[in-house]
């Protein structure tokens, strides 16, 4: 400590601290991307999933996404959308689109696991993106607690606290969250389909994702302990019911009650 | 009744023991002729009679179910960490009023349910009383004597938004501390005092720590004691006014035409508010309401989709969703003497339901004052019989019900799968259009209602029975009504519009004008009931056609 201290007035004391704060800057900075780096990993796949699922695009997207995915005026480019968003507008149905729209709907799957493995791989090959997540952070083994206080500070506002789903501007919607697979949830976070912002590793961490992903299949799987849950949409199923099959059917006793006389 | 054949016998001694202690008893208070003057009392019998005596088993409901609760129930924004058995909650800080209503649903045995059956009696009992209401504007009831107990049920229903909007409140959950952040926010809103009477109100900047304490001692004890008191001021006036009827063979404004309180109808309504008290219990075992674990502790930082108040208050957040912040170029918000006036929240905010509630309260006078009438009803109107009042009611309700819409246009667009912007610019028109078209459409449909009732009166009721007359014409045949019903169709009042009299000192005053040019708008369209020489005619006319006179035909 003394020897250091002593030195401090050394003529190269100041180049010293320079480079020692340039590096600690730079290392930090280092992490930080790494963090968000978009990961190309075409580990998984095949030289021949990629071969495949070319044919594949080029027979049933490439329509709107132009050969070699770059885009056309109907659909965008997906060079670096990476396996994690085919996997998710394939695998929900969403895409191929069965219209425009404002936002494209939920329907059965054209493309069996296979061939959107095979186009997954296929854009995956065009450029660095997120990567389908590993069965590692889908284990619904986290902390559902802290998936609940991430699910409403980040989502509860599109999708509802209890996800059943919610409005937005010009016929757009966030949907409801029930029987969505732990992955297409992933893949919906780290992808932001649709009018869906992004939410990226530093935004929420994996562990948080996992969190998320514990904490909505936990109040799936927990179901509605004070019975039918009139499609958790709070006060406005609430009132209808009361007013439609409450007061109905006291106003069927009423008339019951008042049928025997004069 | 036994009590009152026992009663005022100073050397009588009851034979059995239960007879003796009765005796004593009334010897002491009287009972019997309590008992006697309410027993006697008559009540005409209509299912739509009945929706204030389920507001007032609704209350009762209440007052149990909400004893329950206080005993688990504490309204501390202390700072806790969950630590119940509902898991996706666990460790998660939160108040101490959110985690004790956590406790009563999911540890306390019995809690769920009597949570649930106190929110579902809650919205009931707002539901029986605005049903009350409209069946008594509806049939006029609230004329003269009963204008003062419409006053006052027009107070209960406030009153009964006042203790549904502070319970929503209590459990602190997310939803609830959204709604306690629009109040805040409508607070604010008023000039000069709102920010004041929000800090008085939150105890400083809200949330603040003491809201949920004072709302609870306003929702247990100060609201339900004015809504206690109301009731019986309202059962007061009721027994003094008698109850009304609807007009029928016999029932007139001196009588009341209809079966004693005892012992029939104490039985039916004894049962009935069992019946009230299972419908509940049913709705409350079955349906879950007001799942506070989905929602939450409150934070001001998340807002849920989909966040509503209960119904009763819907239509104040659905004007406030109605009102554009910016029209064109102009804005809503300004800055005076540099504070900041938001007209966007204080208009929609305040405006309507003050337009309502004071038209709902001045009703009975404003129609009192048009049509001059000073005298005592007690047989109501058919609706149809009144079709402009009809029509006025129908055009306040569409009103209501247009914002009450816009409170759920969210669930509309995604629901209904249509443009959450086009529902609010739809509702947006419908706001003003709505009450005309409703009041034009009302109006004509209560006209028909009357034409055609007076068509029954008078050529009778078509039975569907095609006759070939001899010379080969068709008629159908119309089978004469029963003087009864008959009575029902033709036995009303059909006011004519009154002109602009003359004061004492003989001069038509410019406020006498407009009276009478409102008493035109209300009556100038009328289908008069059908007179005595009139259906005498008619019968006659029945007569000759079954007689099978050629000429005449009944095909109109």
């Amino acid at each position: 400590m003394k020897a250091l201290s002593q030195k401090r007035r050394h003529p190269l004391a100041a180049i010293a601290l320079l480079l020692m704060g340039l590096l600690l800057t730079g290392g930090l900075y280092a992490v930080a991307t790494t963090v968000n780096e978009a990961k190309a990993s075409t580990a998984d796949f095949t030289a021949s999933d990629t071969e495949e699922g070319q044919k594949l695009f080029e027979a049933n997207c490439a329509t709107c996404h132009g050969m070699g995915a770059g885009g056309t005026q109907d659909g965008p480019s997906l060079v670096g959308v990476g396996a994690a968003a085919v996997d998710f507008q394939v695998g929900t149905g969403r895409m191929p689109m069965q219209m425009n729209g404002p936002q494209a709907y939920k329907k059965p799957a054209q493309f069996n696991e296979q061939q959107t493995h095979q186009l997954s791989a296929y854009v995956a090959s065009l450029g660095p993106g997120p990567a389908i997540p590993e069965a590692g952070v889908l284990d619904e083994q986290g902390d559902a607690a802290k998936g609940g206080e991430l699910f409403r500070t980040n989502c509860a506002m599109c999708h509802n606290a209890a996800a059943a789903g919610g409005a937005l501007t010009r016929g757009k919607f966030a949907p409801a969250l029930a029987d969505v697979s732990g992955k297409h949830i992933y893949e919906a976070m780290v992808t932001g389909p649709q009018n869906m912002p992004v939410f990226s590793d530093s935004n929420i961490t994996p562990e948080g994702k996992r969190d998320i992903v514990t904490f909505l299949k936990q109040i799936e799987s927990t179901g509605s302990p004070g019975g039918a849950d009139l499609g958790a949409l709070g006060p406005v199923s609430e009132g209808l019911f009361v007013w439609i099959a409450g007061l109905g059917v006291i106003i069927a006793f009423t008339i019951w009650l008042t049928s025997r006389t004069s | 009744m036994s009590a009152a054949s026992t009663a005022k016998a100073p050397a009588y001694v009851a034979n059995t023991k239960v007879g003796r202690i009765t005796d004593f008893v009334d010897e002491r208070v009287g009972g019997s002729g309590i008992l006697r003057e309410f027993g006697r009392k008559v009540f005409p019998d209509h299912w739509s009679f009945m929706f204030g005596e389920v507001a007032l088993y609704s209350f009762v409901i209440l007052l149990l179910s909400g004893t329950f609760l206080t005993f688990f129930f504490d309204p501390s924004m202390a700072e806790t960490h969950y630590n119940g058995s509902y898991t996706p909650l666990k460790n998660v800080e939160m108040s101490v009023a959110y985690s004790s209503s956590l406790d009563i649903s999911f540890d306390v045995r019995g809690g769920l349910f009597m949570r649930q059956v106190h929110h579902w009696a809650a919205l009931l009992f707002v539901a029986s009383v605005a049903v009350h209401m409209l069946r008594v504007f509806f049939t006029g009831a609230f004329r003269k004597p009963r204008e003062m107990n419409w006053v006052v049920g027009g107070v209960l229903l406030i009153l009964a938004m006042a203790a549904g909007f502070t319970g929503y409140s209590l459990p602190d959950d997310l939803l609830s501390g959204n709604g306690l952040r629009i109040i805040d926010g409508v607070i604010k809103s008023i000039p000069v005092i709102g920010t004041y009477t929000s800090f008085f109100l939150f105890g400083g900047e809200f949330p603040g720590t003491m809201i949920i304490g004072r709302l609870y001692v306003l929702h247990i004890l100060l609201v339900p004691a004015l809504i206690l008191l109301m009731i019986v001021l309202h059962l007061f006036m009721v027994v003094v006014h008698k109850h009304t009827q609807y007009p029928g063979p016999g029932r007139n404004d001196g009588n009341v035409v209809g079966y004693p309180l005892g012992p029939v109808y104490a039985a039916k309504a004894g049962g009935f508010f069992f019946i009230v008290f299972g419908v509940i219990a049913l709705m409350a075992a079955f349906f879950t309401i007001n799942p506070i674990w989905n929602y939450g502790p409150y934070d001001p930082s998340p807002v849920s989709a989909g966040t509503q108040p209960d119904w009763y208050i819907g239509w104040v957040d659905g004007a406030l969703r109605l009102m554009p912040g910016v029209l064109g170029d102009f804005h809503f918000e300004f800055v005076v003497f540099g504070y900041v006036l938001t007209l966007n929240v204080l208009l929609p905010a305040l405006v309507p339901a003050g337009l309502v509630f004071t038209v709902l309260f001045m009703y009975p006078w404003i129609e009192r004052w048009i049509t001059k009438d000073n005298r005592e009803h007690h047989v109501l109107d058919r609706p149809r019989n009144a079709p402009t009042r009809t029509a006025i009611g129908m055009a306040g309700f569409t009103f209501y019900c247009v914002m009450w819409a816009a409170a759920s246009s969210d669930l509309i667009a995604t629901h209904f799968m249509v443009s959450l912007n086009d529902v609010t610019y739809w509702l947006r028109a419908l706001f003003f259009l709505g009450p005309i078209i409703a009041f034009v459409v009302t109006k004509r449909v209560a006209l028909a209602l009357q034409r055609k009732d007076r068509e029954i009166a008078l050529h009778g009721r078509e039975t569907g029975r095609i006759v070939r007359l001899p010379h080969g014409e068709f008629i159908e045949v119309h089978a004469p009504l029963d003087e009864y019903k008959r009575y029902k169709l033709v036995g009303f009042e059909s006011p004519v519009p009154l002109p602009a009299e003359p004061n004492e000192h003989g001069v038509v005053t410019r406020k006498e004008k407009r009276r009478a040019a409102l008493s035109r708008w209300f009556f100038e369209d009328r289908v008069a009931p059908a007179t005595p020489a009139e259906l005498e005619a008619s019968h006659g006319h029945h007569e000759a056609v079954e007689a099978g006179a050629g000429q005449k035909t009944l095909s109109h």
